[in-house]
C-alpha cells in the first residue's frame, strides 16, 4: 500500500512537469507581451525594454522555464505581473473555495446519482427507467452557464429564496480561517448563522454543477447495477434466501459503484473547468474567478500557477481513486 | 411407506422467449422420500436447472409454472407466494449448492458476511449471537482449515474445492431438511470431485437429510445416489433406485445414456442427434427423433410412466424391445 503510494506519487512528477513545459510554452508564444502589458498603455518603447530585462523576459525561452521550475520545485510560484502579491498566497485564499464548490456538488451527484440509477436498473424498462434516461440526456445536454442564469432568476430573483452571489452574506462575515471550507469553519467556531448563510450561498452554484455530474453518475450506475444484476452471485444469493433489496442495494451495488468511482474521479476534473464558469456567474471567491481575471490581465505568472494546482489536484484524485478501488475490491487491494 | 419429503408431479413450466414460447419442462415426476439422495440426470439443456429453479421459487420473470405441482412437507411450492418462498424456504427449508462456487460467490464480500447474511434472516431464533460459532462449527465439519481464519477471507482467496465446501456450510447453515445441489463437482478436479462427494454423502447421513443431487453424469449417480431419475428435454423417462436402473435400464434413452459411459462404451458412439429445441418440441415421446425403436405411435401420444414394480417407472410402452445392436 505504501509502496504504491510513493510509486504514484512519483509516477506523477513526469506528468505534472509535461504539463508545465505545456503551459509555459503555450502562454509564451500567445501574441501578448507580457512586458508591454506589465508597462501599461503609455509606457515609452525605453520603458518597456527595461522591464523586459528586469523580468528575464530577453533570455533564451529554455532558461526562463529552467529558472521557473527551480522556484516552483522551492515552494515558490512567483510574484503577480500585475499586483505583485505572491501567487501563492492567491492560490492558498481562492483554492479552498472551489474545492469546496466542486466537492458539495459531487457529493449531491453521488448521493442521489446512484440510488437513482440502481432504482432505474431494478425497473429496468419501466417508467422510471426510461424518466431517468430522457432526464440524464436533457441533464448532459443542458449548458451550465445557461442553467446557472435560469436557477438565478427563478430562486433568487423570482422566488427570493436564495443568494444571486457570493459565498456568505455579507454582514454575517466569513468564518474563522480553519479548513477554509466555510461550511465547516462555521460548525467549528459554533456559528449556526453563518452555516446557513454559507449553505445558502453554495446552494445554487452547486447545483448547476451537480446536474451533469448527476447525469454522467446515475448512467453509470445504472448501467452498472445492469450488469452486475446479470452475474451468477445474484441467482446464488436469491437461492439461497437473502431478502432481494439487500442483494440490489448491497450485495449488487459494491460491485457496480467500483466503475462509478472511476467516473467520479474523472468528473472531477470536467467540474474543476465548469467551475470556471459557474464561479465567474455567481460570483464564487474561488480559483476559476481567480483564473479568469489572471487570463483577462495576461497575468502569465498566476495562468501557470493555476494550471499547475489544478494539475496536481487532477494527479491526486487519481491516486485516491485507485484506493478507493481498493477499498471496494479486495482483488484490486492486493494488487496495491 | 411414508410420505415423500419431495413429490414433483406432472410439472410444466414455459418461458416466454424471443422466438415464441419454450416450453422447458412438460412432464416431469419426481420423488425424494426422507433421508435418501436422489440423482437427476439428463444431458445439457433438458432442463435439469429450470427444475431446481421451479421448485426454489426461483424461476425467471418470463416462466411460468403451466401445469403440476411441487409438494414440499405437504405444501405446494408451485402455488405458494413469493413472500413464502422467500421466508419459509429458500435458505431456511432447503439449502442450495451451485454448480460453480467462484461465480456464484460475491467477489467483493469476506465469505463470512455471505455466509452469515443467509443466517440472518434464516437460522432459528434462538441461535441469534451465535451465528458466526455456528458456522466455525460448520466448517470444521466440511474440513476447511483454519475456520475462524476462512470467515475473514474473500473467495477468490480459496481454492475451487475449498469453495465448494464453503459453500456446502453455507447450505447447510440454517439446518435445511432438503438439500439441492446443482452439479456441484463439475467445476472441479477428479481428485477434489471425489473427496466432495465422499463428504456430501456423510453430510447428508450425518444431519440426516436429503438431497436432490443433478448431474448429467451417471459415473457420479453410481457413489452417490440412492435412487435416480433420467429426464430428457423436459420429460422425466425413467426413475428407479440406483443399482436396478444401471441394471435393468428400460427406456431407450435411458440406456443409450448409460451404454455412453466410459465404463460401459464398447466403442464411441454417443446418441445420434442432439436435444430438440424447447421452441418446437417433438409432439408425443420428445425422444422419438433419437429413439432406435420408435414407431408411428411415439410421434402422437405421449407415453404414461408405468410402473412396471412399485419403485421403478418408465415412460416406454416399447421398453421390453432390445435396441439395434450399433444403438445399444
Amino acid at each position: 500500500m505504501l509502496l504504491f503510494l510513493i510509486r504514484r506519487l512519483l509516477l506523477a512528477i513526469p506528468a505534472l512537469f509535461g504539463l508545465m513545459v505545456l503551459t509555459f510554452v503555450l502562454v509564451r508564444v500567445v501574441p501578448a507581451d507580457p512586458a508591454a502589458t506589465l508597462a501599461g498603455e503609455t509606457a515609452s518603447r525605453q520603458q518597456i525594454e527595461e522591464i523586459r530585462k528586469k523580468y528575464g523576459f530577453d533570455r533564451p525561452l529554455y532558461e526562463q522555464f529552467g529558472i521557473y521550475v527551480g522556484q516552483v520545485v522551492s515552494g515558490d510560484l512567483g510574484n503577480s505581473v500585475f499586483s505583485n502579491r505572491p501567487v501563492a498566497a492567491d492560490v492558498r485564499r481562492t483554492l479552498p473555495a472551489t474545492i469546496e464548490l466542486i466537492f458539495s456538488a459531487l457529493l449531491l451527484a453521488t448521493l442521489l446519482g446512484i440510488p437513482l440509477g440502481t432504482l432505474a436498473a431494478v425497473r429496468h424498462n419501466g417508467v422510471l427507467d426510461h424518466t431517468v434516461r430522457i432526464a440524464t440526456v436533457g441533464g448532459l445536454a443542458v449548458a451550465s452557464f445557461w442553467f446557472a442564469i435560469m436557477l438565478q432568476l427563478l430562486f433568487s430573483m423570482e422566488l427570493e429564496w436564495l443568494p444571486l452571489r457570493g459565498r456568505i452574506g455579507v454582514n454575517i462575515g466569513a468564518p474563522a480561517n480553519v479548513t477554509g471550507f466555510f461550511l465547516i469553519d462555521s460548525l467549528l467556531a459554533g456559528r449556526w448563522d453563518q452555516f446557513v448563510s454559507s449553505l445558502r450561498h453554495i446552494a445554487l452554484p452547486a447545483i448547476t454543477l451537480a446536474v451533469p455530474a448527476l447525469a454522467t453518475i446515475a448512467r453509470f450506475a445504472r448501467a452498472g447495477v445492469l450488469d452486475t444484476l446479470q452475474r451468477d452471485f445474484v441467482q446464488y444469493e436469491t437461492a439461497v434466501g437473502y431478502p432481494h433489496r439487500r442483494i440490489v442495494w448491497i450485495y449488487v451495488l459494491r460491485n457496480s459503484v467500483i466503475a462509478a468511482v472511476t467516473q467520479i474521479g474523472l468528473l472531477f476534473g470536467a467540474l474543476v473547468s465548469s467551475a470556471v464558469a459557474v464561479e465567474a456567474i455567481f460570483d464564487w471567491p474561488g480559483l476559476g474567478s481567480y483564473a479568469v481575471q489572471a487570463i483577462l490581465a495576461s497575468d502569465y505568472k498566476a495562468v501557470l500557477a493555476v494550471t499547475l494546482v489544478v494539475g496536481v489536484i487532477y494527479a491526486l484524485i487519481n491516486i485516491l481513486v485507485d484506493l478507493v478501488h481498493g477499498l471496494l475490491d479486495p482483488r484490486v487491494a492486493e494488487q496495491l | 411407506m411414508s410420505e415423500p419429503l419431495l413429490k414433483v408431479s406432472n410439472l410444466a413450466v414455459s418461458i416466454r422467449g424471443d422466438e415464441g414460447v419454450a416450453r422447458v419442462l412438460d412432464r416431469v415426476d419426481l420423488e425424494i422420500p426422507r433421508g435418501r439422495i436422489v440423482g437427476v440426470v439428463g444431458e445439457s439443456g433438458c432442463g435439469k436447472s429450470t427444475l431446481i429453479k421451479a421448485i426454489l421459487g426461483v424461476l425467471p420473470p418470463r416462466a411460468e409454472i403451466e401445469a403440476g405441482e411441487i409438494l414440499f412437507e405437504g405444501r405446494d411450492l408451485a402455488h405458494a407466494s413469493p413472500q413464502v418462498l422467500a421466508r419459509e424456504v429458500r435458505g431456511s427449508a432447503i439449502g442450495f449448492i451451485p454448480q460453480d462456487p467462484l461465480l456464484a460467490l460475491n467477489p467483493v464480500f469476506r465469505v463470512g458476511t455471505q455466509m452469515l447474511e443467509t443466517m440472518r434472516w434464516h437460522a432459528p431464533p434462538q441461535w441469534k449471537g451465535r451465528h458466526r460459532e455456528r458456522l466455525v462449527e460448520l466448517l470444521g465439519a466440511v474440513q476447511v482449515p483454519d475456520p475462524e481464519k476462512a470467515l475473514d477471507r474473500y473467495p477468490h482467496e480459496f481454492s475451487g474445492g475449498q469453495r465448494q465446501r464453503l459453500l456446502i456450510a453455507a447450505a447447510l447453515s440454517c439446518q435445511p431438511r432438503l438439500l439441492i445441489a446443482d452439479e456441484p463437482t463439475t467445476a472441479l478436479d477428479v481428485t477434489t470431485q471425489q473427496q466432495v462427494l465422499k463428504l456430501l454423502r456423510d453430510l447428508v447421513a450425518e444431519f440426516g437429510l436429503s438431497m436432490l443431487f443433478v448431474t448429467h453424469d451417471f459415473g457420479v449417480v453410481a457413489q452417490l445416489c440412492d435412487d435416480v431419475s433420467v429426464i430428457y428435454a423436459g420429460q422425466t423417462v425413467e426413475a428407479a433406485p440406483t443399482r436396478r436402473l444401471i441394471d435393468e435400464a428400460a427406456h431407450p434413452y435411458a440406456r443409450m445414456l448409460l451404454a455412453c459411459h466410459p465404463d460401459r462404451a464398447t466403442e464411441l458412439g454417443g446418441i445420434p442427434g442432439s436435444v430438440p429445441s424447447p421452441y418446437v418440441p417433438p409432439t408425443g415421446c420428445r425422444f422419438h427423433p433419437r429413439c432406435p425403436i420408435a414407431v408411428a405411435e411415439c410421434t402422437s401420444r405421449r407415453p404414461d410412466l408405468q410402473r412396471p414394480s412399485g419403485d421403478h417407472s418408465i415412460a416406454c410402452p416399447r421398453h421390453h424391445l432390445t435396441l439395434p445392436e450399433a444403438a445399444a
